[in-house]
């Protein structure tokens, strides 16, 4: 187990590698004069100057790259080219918002997601594998924000049960301290304010794990009716165990495996359509920050960004790997 | 279900019967099976629509794209503006339909950029295998790690905005999918017993690839293809909604147009119903054809 261990962790090792190159290329090898690319209207001999100073552009390409790996490995993420914050100031604010929306709509996708699949399975070819089938194709072809759009409309501007506006009611003047408001909400005691927030929750998480649910549900429907065709399964039934039984130790348990290694993939999926469901629910996270960045050409929030979420990504594989590896022993020893 | 194989047929049957069933080809016979999924057809109806209304857009668009003021502004549906107008006092119908124009073409291009940059990657690491297999591998490992909207905002946003960066910007998403497709295939089919034939009988390496693996290893491609063309559209029109799609803001693009939707939710709602509607059944059309392409070249497949 723990050589399996070692040598995913090292299969890891070249990805990082490649990934500090493309993002170091991503600031450091703009195409044309980097002054104009960045600094644009606001480009001054000046701030020029700086921004080169800065970067460390005058230096040669290796000593530029050094230091950018230097950096990263001090946890200096670089600063904003506009303001000269650091990364991690404005990073530490977002990103709990971005953490409690896609793990919302994780939770979302797989609750809803794997029974949906299971119950297609149980009745596979019948109206309700049809109604799943279905359900799921509708799922990969709607787009975030149409359907962010679309359920805005309908609860939030027809109906008014649910705010679809931002994190938490504006007006309460909470001042949250780790920025999970869930947590401060429920910390501080403000139960009312803990409901709003779920509340808030509610539309952006089901807009940002419509993707992941239609997924899910048709690996777990397509893993499920392949387990039950197994020999192992006819023979619990013959030997007269409950449909149950059969169902709980004999089909889920084999049928888990493909399911796992699926969810711990949508994790990039959402990532990346937070940025989008951010934008259509004014919600303070990562993603709009981004936006807004580009629009800034703010090159290094963006290039630290992508970094940040791409290490989270190898990271949540790394662990469904390792997890999956810990209840499959096929793999462990192949 | 092994009696759909045509040679299995041909062999099985009478043999005046054989003589016709001989005579069509994998294609045809996959395009029959086709015809008999009824959901691959529905697909196949919607993307007729797709790419009807983008072509025709001009002949059947009762206004220009761009014309301003041909009634007033967000005004809901009617007979003269089938799909209401937007803020400018554009018609929505005209401006929906040549959307497709520009989603059709920004897809399409995309995804052959991408399967043909993938293909090379694919067939340069099954093909030679070694460290340039090692290399090529680990460079699509990084592309993956990087979730795929935000790679695509992250290449406009090195290359600025423009129609050519937006194509490649989703192509490059999608490249490391296409590389590992093919790349999986001809590992496969170097195993296989024509393969090694060919080879014995003295085939050289680039012959074995062109002649013999990739027509083989064509099928999944094309299936991929397919489905990725779905993701792409959306994925054109969620770049176009940040604000990073064409860079005229004027174009009739679907996320660009989505933009105005959204500030405008509760005075003109029409305008989401009818872009997200556009953009759904063109997604639900591929999404359907992929599917059904993949059952009906796949005879093997269980239905």
């Amino acid at each position: 187990m723990l050589k399996y261990i070692v040598r995913r962790l090292l299969a890891t090792i070249p990805v990082l590698l490649g990934l500090s190159i493309v993002l170091f290329a991503f600031v450091h090898l703009l195409p044309g004069d980097p002054c104009t690319a960045i600094l644009g209207q606001r480009q001054t001999p000046a701030a020029c100057a700086r921004l080169r100073e800065n970067l460390g552009l005058n230096d040669p390409l290796y000593v530029q790259y050094l230091d950018y790996i230097g950096g990263l490995l001090r946890g200096d993420f670089g600063a904003s080219v506009i303001n000269s914050k650091p990364f991690f100031d404005e990073f530490s604010v977002r990103f709990p918002g971005t953490v409690e929306l896609t793990v919302a709509a994780l939770i979302f996708a797989v609750g809803v997601g794997i029974p949906l699949g299971r119950l297609a399975a149980r009745h596979a070819q019948g109206w309700i594998d049809g109604l799943v089938t279905a359900i799921s194709l509708f799922g990969i072809s709607i787009p975030v924000f149409v359907l962010g759009l679309v359920l805005v409309l309908i609860f939030g501007v027809t109906l008014g049960w649910l705010p679809t506006q931002g994190r938490i009611e504006a007006r309460a003047g909470f001042e949250p301290t780790t920025n999970f408001l869930l947590l401060d909400t429920a910390l501080a005691g403000r139960w009312d304010l803990f409901v709003d927030v779920l509340r808030h929750l509610i539309l952006p998480a089901i807009a940002l794990g419509s993707i992941p649910l239609a997924i899910i549900a048709r690996i777990t429907r397509a893993s499920v009716i392949e387990v039950s065709n197994e020999d192992y399964v006819r023979t619990a039934r013959a030997k007269g165990l409950t449909e149950r039984r059969v169902d709980d130790r004999h089909i889920m348990r084999n049928a888990w495996l493909p399911v796992t290694t699926v969810v711990g993939l949508q994790v990039g999926g959402l990532l990346g359509g937070a940025v989008l469901t951010e934008t259509v629910f004014g919600w303070n996270g990562v993603g709009r920050w981004v936006v807004d960045a580009i629009g800034n050409r703010d090159l290094t929030i963006v290039q630290s960004t992508i970094l940040v979420f791409a290490l989270i990504f190898l990271i949540v594989n790394l662990i469904v790997d390792v997890g999956y590896a810990f209840l499959n022993p096929r793999i462990r020893y192949s | 279900m092994s009696l759909e194989t045509p040679g299995v047929t041909a062999v099985a049957a009478a043999p005046r019967r054989a003589e016709e069933r001989v005579s069509r080809g994998l294609w045809s016979d996959a395009f029959s099976r086709l015809l008999r999924n009824r959901p691959a057809l529905v697909g196949l109806i919607c993307i007729t629509a797709f790419i009807g209304v983008a072509i025709l857009a001009p002949v059947i668009a009762p206004y220009g794209p761009y014309e301003q003021r041909t009634g007033g502004r967000l005004e809901a549906p009617s007979a003269a503006h089938l799909f209401g107008t937007d803020l400018l006092g554009r018609d929505m119908f005209s401006r929906v339909l040549y959307g497709a124009q520009i989603s059709l073409q920004v897809g399409v291009i995309a995804v052959l950029m991408a399967l043909v940059m993938g293909g090379l990657i694919g067939a340069l690491a099954g093909g030679l295998g070694g460290w340039v297999d090692s290399v090529l591998m680990r460079v699509t490992d990084v592309l993956l790690a990087i979730p795929g909207i935000l790679l695509a905002i992250g290449i406009i946003a090195w290359l600025d905005r423009g129609m050519l960066q937006l194509m490649l910007a989703i192509a490059v998403t999608y490249v490391p999918i296409f590389a590992r497709l093919l790349r999986g295939s001809i590992l496969a089919l170097r195993e296989s017993d024509y393969v090694i034939a060919a080879g014995a009988v003295g085939a050289s390496r680039l012959r074995l690839l062109v002649r013999h693996m990739l027509p083989n290893a064509l099928t999944p491609l094309i299936v991929q293809a397919t489905l990725i063309l779905a993701t792409a559209i959306i994925d054109i029109a969620g770049l176009g909604f940040l604000g990073l799609g064409p860079p005229d803001p004027r174009t009739p693009e679907w996320g660009t147009m989505l933009v105005d939707a959204r500030r405008f939710l509760q005075t003109a709602p029409h305008i989401v119903f009818f872009v997200g509607g556009a953009i759904v059944v063109s997604a639900i059309g591929f999404n359907l054809l992929g599917d059904g392409l993949r059952e009906s070249l796949d005879p093997r497949l269980k239905r």
